[in-house]
C-alpha cells in the first residue's frame, strides 16, 4: 500500500503599508482598541473605499518575486457573508480576476529543487478582531479591519509536511526580502490555513479534504499536518473516509479537533464591488517595480557562493534573511576574510540569536564591531575563547571590542617568558600528569594546557602553551 | 414680500443687496415649516439651532464685506439618506432611528462651504425603496398640490418641501427615478445628474452602480444653482468623474437661444398601452413647443426599453441585498434586546429594524446573487444592461436630447398602490433606463391635466448635463411665454 | 417556480426572519418577477458582454499617507453595548 499526501496552503499576509487598504487609517499593530478607525473601515453607511496604491505595488512585487503573471486588467469583488468581525457584511476581495496568477516558489529538497505552484495572489482587506472574555462576552476591536492583505493560494503540490514547512520558510524569507510584510505569525501578519488529503495510489481511493485553521506557528502547522496525514492514512487503511470539514490544531492535546462540518459549498454571492472602478495596471509600472526589486534570496545565495567562495550550505544560511546577508557583507567590507566572517556568524552569532530569540538587526552587534573582534583574534591579540567572551560582552553592552579588551586587560599573552613561567609552575604542580602523558595518555596534555590557561586567566596563547609544554616534557 | 415665495437666486440676491438678512430668510422658512409640516410630514428632523447659527454667520460675513458662497443664505433641505455630521440620519427607517453619523457627506460639506443653510432632513421611502414615500417609518409624506395624493418617491419629502415653500432648494437621490418621479408629481424641477458627476461619499447607498445625488428647485435656474454647487470631482468617491463638466449657463435668454441647433429625439417606445392617454396629447403639445423654438424633433428608437424595468429589478435588488448587510445592530443601528446567539442577534435586529418593502428587496436581491438559484438571471440582466446602454449610444447619434413623460401615469392617491409592488415601480418605467445607462435627466413641470401635475423628462447624454439644463430652460421660457 | 424551502434558505442567507404570510407574499412576488424575466429569452444575449459598472475611467489610487482617524468615543458613539473600549456581544460560538 502506498499513499500520496496532497497539501495545499492558503496564506494570508498583512502588507507593511503605512495605511489600510481602503482608507487612510494607520496600519499599526498593538494600539488601544478602536483607535485606528474611520467611517470607511468601520463600514459606516455612506462611506466609500479608495484603493491604497502602495498595497497594490507590494502585491505586484510579491507576484513578480513568485514568478506570477500580473493581470493588467483586474477588479475588486464583494465576498458576502455575515460575521461580527466583518463590518460591511462583505469583504472587498478579488474573485474573478486576481491580481497575480500562475506562479511558483522553489524549495530545496535533498534530491534537488522542487517547484510548488501558486494558483493566485489576490488583494483584499482584513477583518476586525474578536476577543472572548471569561464572563462569556465577545469584545470586538476594529483596528485591524481594513488592513491590506494578500491571499496566496498554492496548488496542492506539496507531498509532505516538511515540504510545506520549507515552502513557508521560503515564502516568509522572500516576502521579508522584498519588504512587503514582516511576516510575524505571532502578530498575525502571516496566517496559514492548510488543505490536506491522502490518496491510496494503488486503489485510487481519495480521502475528503480537511481544512486546518487557527495555526499560530510553522511548528504547529507541521505538527497538525503530520497528525492529519496519519489520521487520513489510518482511515484509508480501515476502508473509511474523512468528513469534509474544518479542524483546528490543539496545542495542548496535540491533535486536530473538528470546528465545523461543511455542508455543501459556501455561497458568498460574489459580485463586483460597485463602489470601485476597474483596475488597470500599466506595463510601465510593472517594469518599474521589477527594476526596484531587491536581489532575491536565490540570486543572493548564488552570488555569495561565487563572490565569497562559500559552500551552498553556508551561503544558504547566510542569505536566509536579508538583514543577516547585509550584515555579513558589511562585515566582510571591514575585514576581507569571507570564510572567517562566515564561521563567526554561523556559529557564535547565530547561536546567540537563537538563544535570545532575536534577529540580527535587534541586537547591539554591528558589522564594524564584529569585524574588529574577528581582527583581534586573527592577529593573535586575543585567543578564540576570549573572542567568544568579548562577543558576548558586545551583545550585552554594545561596547567596542577593542575597548572591552583594553578595559579588561584581555590581550593574549604571547610573551614567551611570561608563559614559560606559568608553564613551569603548572608542570611542577602536576607531576602525575606528565607521567600519564609519557605513558600514552594524550588527554593529560590537554589537561596541562587547560591548567596553564586557567592560571593565565585564559589569556595565554594556547598554541604557544601547547608547544612549550611539549618541548619541556620531551626534554624531561 | 413673502420671503418663502422667493426663488433661491432671488434670496441670495436680496441678501447680498442687504435688503433682507439670512436670519430673516431662515426664520421665515422655519415658520413656514412650523405652520404646515405637521400635516405635510416632509421633514424627519429640523436643524433649527444650527440653521439660525449658520444664518448669523452669513449675516456677519455680509456685514464685514467678506465674500460669500454661491448658496449664501439659501435654506436647503437634505434627503435623510445623506449623512450630516452630528445630526441623526435615519433613511426613513427604524433601523437608523437614532443613528448619528460622525462625518459629513461631501455634498453637505460643499453646501456648507458655499454658505448654504441646512434646514433639516427630509422624509423618504424607507432606505429609498419605493416610489410613493409611503413606506417611511416616520409616516407618509403628503403631496402639497393635493394632500390626498402621493408626492412620489423615494425623495418625496424633498420634492414636497420645495413645492410647499418650506425650502427653495433640496437634495434627493435617484436610483430608478426617485428624484424625477416625485418632481413630476409635486410640480417642481428635479434633476438627476450623470452618474459620477456628484460625489456619493456620505450617501447611504441603494444600488452603487445606479445611484445619483440630485437636486430639486422650483425652476431650472434654481436647480442649476445648487447642482453646480454640489457637482465636481471628489477623491473620496472612486466612481466620481474626475474631469470638470461645464454647468454654467446664462439666465433669461430667449428660449430659442437655448435650443439653437439642438436635435430632440422622441422614442417611439413611450407609446405603450399603459401610458395614460391624456399624456399622449401632452407630448404632442411639448413637441410643438420645441419645434416653435427652432429645435428639430426626430423619432428615435430604444429597442430594449421594454426590458428595462426587469433589468432594473434584478440589478438594483442584487446590489441592495449586499449594501444592506452592514445593518446588524453591532456598531450602530437598531439592536434587538433578545438574543441567545449571534445568528439570532442578526435575524432579530434586522427583522425588527427593517420595514416590509426593505425585507422583500433584500430577499429578492439575495436570491439573484445566489448560486443555483437566481444567479443566472443576474448574469442575464447584466448583459441586457449592455444592450440598453448601447441603445442610448445609438440614439444620441441622432439627437442631443431625448424627451419622455416623467411617468406613464399621473399622481395617484395615498394608499392606492401601497402593496402593489410591480405596478408601483411601473410609475418609473421611463426614468429607469436613464440610471441603467448612467445618463442625466431632468423632470420639469409641463402643466396640469384635470388638476394633476404633469412632468416632462428631458434626458441628456453622459456628462452632457448642460444640454439637459438648456433644454429645460428653453421649455420653461417657452411655457412662460405662453406658447 | 420558487419553493418555500428556497425562500427559507434565502432568508437564512440574508439573516431575515419571515412570517408565514411574508413567505407566501415572497413566493407571489418572485413568481411575478421571474415570469417577466423569462421574456429575456426573446433577446439574444449570448455574445453580449455584461455591464458590471458604468464608470468612464479606471480606478484612481490613493497615496499611502496617514489621515486623521475618528476618536474612540466617536467610533463607539452609536452603540450602548461597549466595554473597555471594545464593542460588546454575547459570546459567539465558533
Amino acid at each position: 500500500m502506498a499513499y500520496k499526501t496532497l497539501i495545499g496552503l492558503e496564506i494570508h499576509v498583512e502588507l507593511a503599508t503605512k495605511t489600510k487598504m481602503f482608507c487612510g487609517c494607520p496600519n499599526t499593530f498593538g494600539e488601544e482598541p478602536n483607535t485606528n478607525c474611520c467611517p470607511i473601515c468601520l463600514g459606516l453607511p455612506g462611506a466609500l473605499p479608495v484603493i491604497n496604491k502602495t498595497a497594490v505595488e507590494y502585491a505586484i512585487k510579491a507576484g513578480i518575486a513568485f514568478n506570477c503573471k500580473i493581470n493588467t486588467h483586474t477588479k475588486m469583488d464583494r465576498k458576502n457573508y455575515f460575521y461580527a468581525d466583518l463590518v460591511k457584511g462583505f469583504q472587498i476581495s478579488q474573485h474573478e480576476i486576481p491580481l497575480c496568477e500562475e506562479g511558483y516558489i522553489e524549495i530545496e529538497l535533498e534530491n534537488g529543487p522542487k517547484k510548488i505552484g501558486l494558483q493566485r495572489i489576490q488583494i483584499e482587506e482584513d477583518t476586525g478582531k474578536l476577543i472572548h472574555t471569561m464572563e462569556g462576552d465577545t469584545l470586538i476591536d476594529y483596528n485591524r479591519s481594513g488592513v491590506p492583505l494578500i491571499e496566496i493560494v498554492t496548488k496542492p503540490d506539496m507531498n509532505t509536511p516538511e515540504e510545506a514547512r520549507l515552502f513557508l520558510e521560503k515564502l516568509k524569507s522572500t516576502l521579508r526580502y522584498i519588504e512587503v510584510s514582516d511576516c510575524k505569525m505571532e502578530e498575525g501578519s502571516l496566517r496559514c490555513d492548510v488543505n490536506i488529503n491522502v490518496i491510496d495510489t494503488e486503489t485510487g481511493a481519495k480521502t475528503n479534504i480537511t481544512e486546518i485553521k487557527n495555526l499560530n506557528s510553522f511548528k504547529s502547522a507541521v505538527k497538525a499536518m503530520e497528525y492529519e496525514e496519519n489520521r487520513h492514512i489510518q482511515l484509508l487503511k480501515e476502508g473509511k473516509n474523512t468528513l469534509r470539514e474544518t479542524r483546528r490544531w490543539d496545542e495542548v492535546k496535540n491533535e486536530t479537533i473538528t470546528m465545523r462540518v461543511k455542508y455543501g459549498v459556501d455561497d458568498y454571492r460574489f459580485a463586483i464591488e460597485g463602489d470601485l472602478a476597474p483596475i488597470e495596471i500599466s506595463q510601465e509600472w510593472i517594469e518599474e517595480i521589477k527594476e526596484e526589486l531587491p536581489e532575491l534570496p536565490d540570486a543572493k545565495k548564488e552570488r555569495f557562493m561565487k563572490e565569497y567562495s562559500l559552500s551552498e550550505y553556508d551561503a544558504g544560511v547566510l542569505t536566509a534573511s536579508k538583514e543577516l546577508a547585509s550584515f555579513y557583507e558589511d562585515t566582510v567590507k571591514y575585514i576581507d576574510d569571507p570564510k572567517l566572517v562566515s564561521n563567526w556568524i554561523m556559529v557564535d552569532v547565530l547561536r546567540r540569536l537563537k538563544d535570545e530569540e532575536v534577529e540580527i538587526q535587534d541586537t547591539k552587534l554591528t558589522p564594524e564591531k564584529l569585524a574588529k573582534l574577528i581582527s583581534l583574534v586573527k592577529t593573535g591579540q586575543i585567543n578564540n575563547n576570549t573572542g567568544k567572551k568579548v562577543l558576548r560582552e558586545v551583545f550585552e553592552t554594545g561596547k567596542d571590542p577593542e575597548e572591552i579588551v583594553k578595559e579588561k586587560g584581555l590581550i593574549q599573552i604571547s610573551d614567551e617568558s611570561q608563559i614559560l613561567e606559568i608553564v613551569q609552575k603548572v608542570l611542577s604542580e602536576n607531576q602525575q600528569s606528565i607521567i600519564d602523558y609519557k605513558n600514552g595518555k594524550d588527554r593529560a596534555l590537554g589537561y596541562l594546557v587547560g591548567q596553564v590557561m586557567k592560571a593565565s586567566k585564559g589569556k595565554a596563547n594556547p598554541q604557544l602553551v601547547n608547544k612549550m609544554i611539549l618541548d619541556l616534557i620531551n626534554k624531561m | 414680500m413673502d420671503i418663502v415665495k422667493l426663488s433661491a437666486i432671488e434670496i441670495r440676491d436680496k441678501i447680498l443687496k442687504k435688503e433682507i438678512s439670512a436670519t430673516e430668510v431662515v426664520k421665515a422658512h422655519l415658520d413656514r415649516i412650523e405652520e404646515i409640516d405637521k400635516d405635510l410630514n416632509a421633514f424627519i428632523t429640523i436643524h433649527k439651532e444650527e440653521a439660525l447659527k449658520s444664518a448669523e454667520r452669513v449675516d456677519e460675513k455680509i456685514r464685514n464685506g467678506e465674500e460669500v458662497g454661491t448658496l449664501a443664505g439659501i435654506p436647503v433641505a437634505i434627503k435623510d439618506n445623506i449623512v450630516v455630521k452630528g445630526k441623526r440620519t435615519t433613511c426613513g427607517s427604524k433601523m437608523l432611528e437614532n443613528f448619528i453619523p460622525p462625518y459629513d457627506a461631501t455634498v453637505v460639506e460643499k453646501i456648507k462651504n458655499q454658505d448654504g443653510i441646512i434646514i433639516g432632513k427630509t422624509n423618504m421611502d424607507e432606505f429609498a425603496m419605493g416610489s410613493s414615500s409611503e413606506t417611511s417609518y416616520f409616516g407618509p409624506v403628503k403631496n402639497p398640490v393635493n394632500e390626498k395624493l402621493v408626492p412620489g418617491g423615494s425623495s418625496g419629502g424633498s420634492a414636497a418641501a420645495v413645492k410647499a415653500n418650506e425650502v427653495p432648494l433640496a437634495l434627493g437621490t435617484d436610483t430608478g427615478g426617485s428624484i424625477r418621479q416625485p418632481a413630476a408629481y409635486c410640480d417642481v424641477v428635479g434633476i438627476k445628474p450623470s452618474y459620477g458627476l456628484v460625489s456619493r461619499y456620505g450617501v447611504i447607498p441603494l444600488a452603487n452602480t445606479l445611484d445619483a445625488v440630485g437636486v430639486f428647485g422650483r425652476d431650472v435656474s434654481d436647480a442649476g444653482l445648487i447642482l453646480s454647487a454640489i457637482a465636481g470631482y471628489d477623491e473620496k468617491d472612486s466612481t466620481c468623474y474626475e474631469y470638470p463638466v461645464d454647468l454654467t449657463f446664462e439666465r433669461n435668454l430667449e428660449p430659442s437661444e437655448y435650443v439653437k441647433g439642438m436635435k430632440i429625439g422622441i422614442p417611439k417606445e413611450i407609446y405603450i398601452d399603459e401610458l395614460d392617454k391624456r399624456l399622449v396629447g401632452k407630448m404632442d403639445e411639448i413637441i410643438k413647443l420645441y419645434e416653435s423654438l427652432g429645435a428639430e424633433v426626430v423619432e428615435i428608437t430604444l429597442p430594449h426599453m421594454e426590458y428595462c424595468l426587469s433589468t432594473y429589478h434584478v440589478i438594483c435588488k442584487a446590489e441592495v441585498s449586499s449594501n444592506m448587510a452592514r445593518f446588524d445592530g453591532i456598531r450602530f443601528g437598531h439592536r434587538t434586546e433578545e438574543y441567545s446567539n449571534v445568528d439570532e442577534l442578526y435575524k432579530n435586529s434586522r427583522t425588527e429594524g427593517f420595514g416590509e418593502e426593505v425585507k422583500r428587496r433584500i430577499l429578492m436581491g439575495t436570491y439573484f446573487l445566489s448560486m443555483g438559484h437566481g444567479r443566472k438571471y443576474y448574469e442575464k440582466a447584466l448583459r441586457m444592461r449592455t444592450l440598453i446602454c448601447y441603445d442610448f449610444k445609438k440614439a444620441f447619434e441622432k439627437c442631443n436630447i431625448i424627451l419622455t413623460p416623467s411617468s406613464p401615469i399621473l399622481p395617484f392617491e395615498i394608499g392606492k398602490l401601497k402593496d402593489e409592488f410591480v405596478v408601483k415601480d411601473f410609475t418609473s418605467i421611463f426614468a429607469i433606463p436613464v440610471n441603467l445607462a448612467g445618463l442625466c435627466a431632468m423632470s420639469i413641470p409641463c402643466g396640469y391635466i384635470e388638476g394633476l401635475p404633469v412632468g416632462l423628462q428631458i434626458i441628456g447624454g453622459r456628462y452632457e448635463d448642460l444640454n439637459m439644463i438648456k433644454a429645460g430652460l428653453a421649455f420653461e421660457g417657452g411655457m412662460k411665454n405662453g406658447i | 417556480m420558487v419553493t418555500k424551502e428556497q425562500i427559507e434558505h434565502i432568508a437564512d442567507l440574508c439573516k431575515l426572519r419571515l412570517s408565514e404570510e411574508e413567505k407566501e407574499r415572497a413566493i407571489y412576488e418572485f413568481t411575478l418577477i421571474l415570469q417577466s424575466l423569462d421574456e429575456f429569452d426573446n433577446v439574444n444575449l449570448e455574445n453580449v458582454e455584461p455591464t458590471l459598472e458604468v464608470n468612464k475611467h479606471t480606478q484612481r489610487f490613493r497615496e499611502d499617507i496617514v489621515k486623521p482617524t475618528l476618536t474612540r468615543d466617536e467610533v463607539l458613539e452609536n452603540t450602548e453595548e461597549k466595554q473597555y473600549g471594545y464593542f460588546k456581544l454575547l459570546k459567539i460560538v465558533e
